[in-house]
């Protein structure tokens, strides 16, 4: 996959105006992290985070996708998101000083990057394998159905968003839709 | 494992910083290092072995270090987290 860095920064400034967030003011830094990104999304097929060790595994690195999903609440919390290329207002017109970010992203899934060739790989048990598939759809991490209690947002994925796409809703506002499938005949 | 060394006229302490070759704070650091003429060593994590990403893991935590880069280790047992201007100067005595 090649992709070029003027399609990154597009992409990033794009998503920074959706979610009124900026990104670095310093040129060469954000040049280097548009790099960074170009380097992860043509090793791994997906822009991976620059600054996170990255699995090679789609679904083990999913919460790590730049914008990843740390970045909204490091954002609220502290400017800017954990690698500091997105930036709030203040921060962007120097009000600020770039801020110190601690890791959000939890233990186990940073564990993942170090384990990914070694976790069990079961086999599949629903359909016969066609050869299409690709190695990370064997691994499995428990995905489940969640909805946003105030927008009714639903997604499938191993833990709520920490903020609804939709409405903005805290991590707190979602809940886990149970199903029970039933099969007959 | 590849530990690459860059040479420098300051040898007084012994510098290993584990980074990822795309992350723009470990970039930071070994220029910053660069800049002061400080002798270093690196592993670029993301391009090290599986087995050697165990081991650095493994190293790392050892230490009392989080598995967030750049990690520089200062004389075996000195971890510093990110790209920390005021405690590399401290640490390395600039």
């Amino acid at each position: 996959m090649t992709i070029t860095i003027d399609q990154v920064r597009k992409r990033a400034e794009a998503d920074a105006k959706t979610y009124g967030l900026y990104l670095i003011p310093d040129p060469d830094l954000l040049q280097a992290f548009l790099e960074g990104l170009k380097t992860n999304e043509e090793r791994y097929g997906y822009p991976s985070c620059p600054c996170r060790l990255a699995s090679g595994v789609f679904e083990l690195d999913r919460d790590i996708f730049c914008p990843c999903d740390y970045r909204d609440p490091d954002v609220a919390e502290y400017g800017s998101c954990y690698c500091r290329l997105y930036v709030n207002k203040d921060i962007y017109e120097g009000k600020k000083e770039l801020p110190l970010v601690p890791e959000r992203r939890p233990m186990n899934k940073q564990g993942r990057a170090y384990d990914a060739a070694t976790m069990p790989k079961p086999q599949p048990t629903t359909a016969p394998a066609t050869g299409k598939e690709e190695k990370e759809e064997f691994i499995q991490i428990g995905k489940k159905l969640w909805y946003c209690k105030q927008c009714g947002y639903v997604v499938f994925r191993e833990d709520p968003p920490y903020v609804c796409p939709i409405c903005k809703a805290k991590r707190e506002f979602f809940a886990e839709i149970r199903t029970k499938a039933e099969f007959t005949g | 494992m590849n530990i690459l060394k860059v040479p420098g006229k300051n040898t007084k302490h012994k510098v290993l910083i584990y980074a990822l070759s795309t992350c723009v704070w470990c970039k930071m650091t070994k220029q910053y290092l660069r800049d002061n003429q400080i002798e270093y060593e690196y592993v670029d994590v993301d391009l090290a072995s599986e087995g050697d990403k165990q081991k650095i893991r493994e190293t790392i935590t050892a230490k009392g270090g989080t598995l967030s880069y750049p990690t520089t280790i200062i004389d075996d047992k000195t971890v510093v987290t990110g790209f920390r201007k005021d405690l590399l100067k401290k640490e390395l005595e600039l």
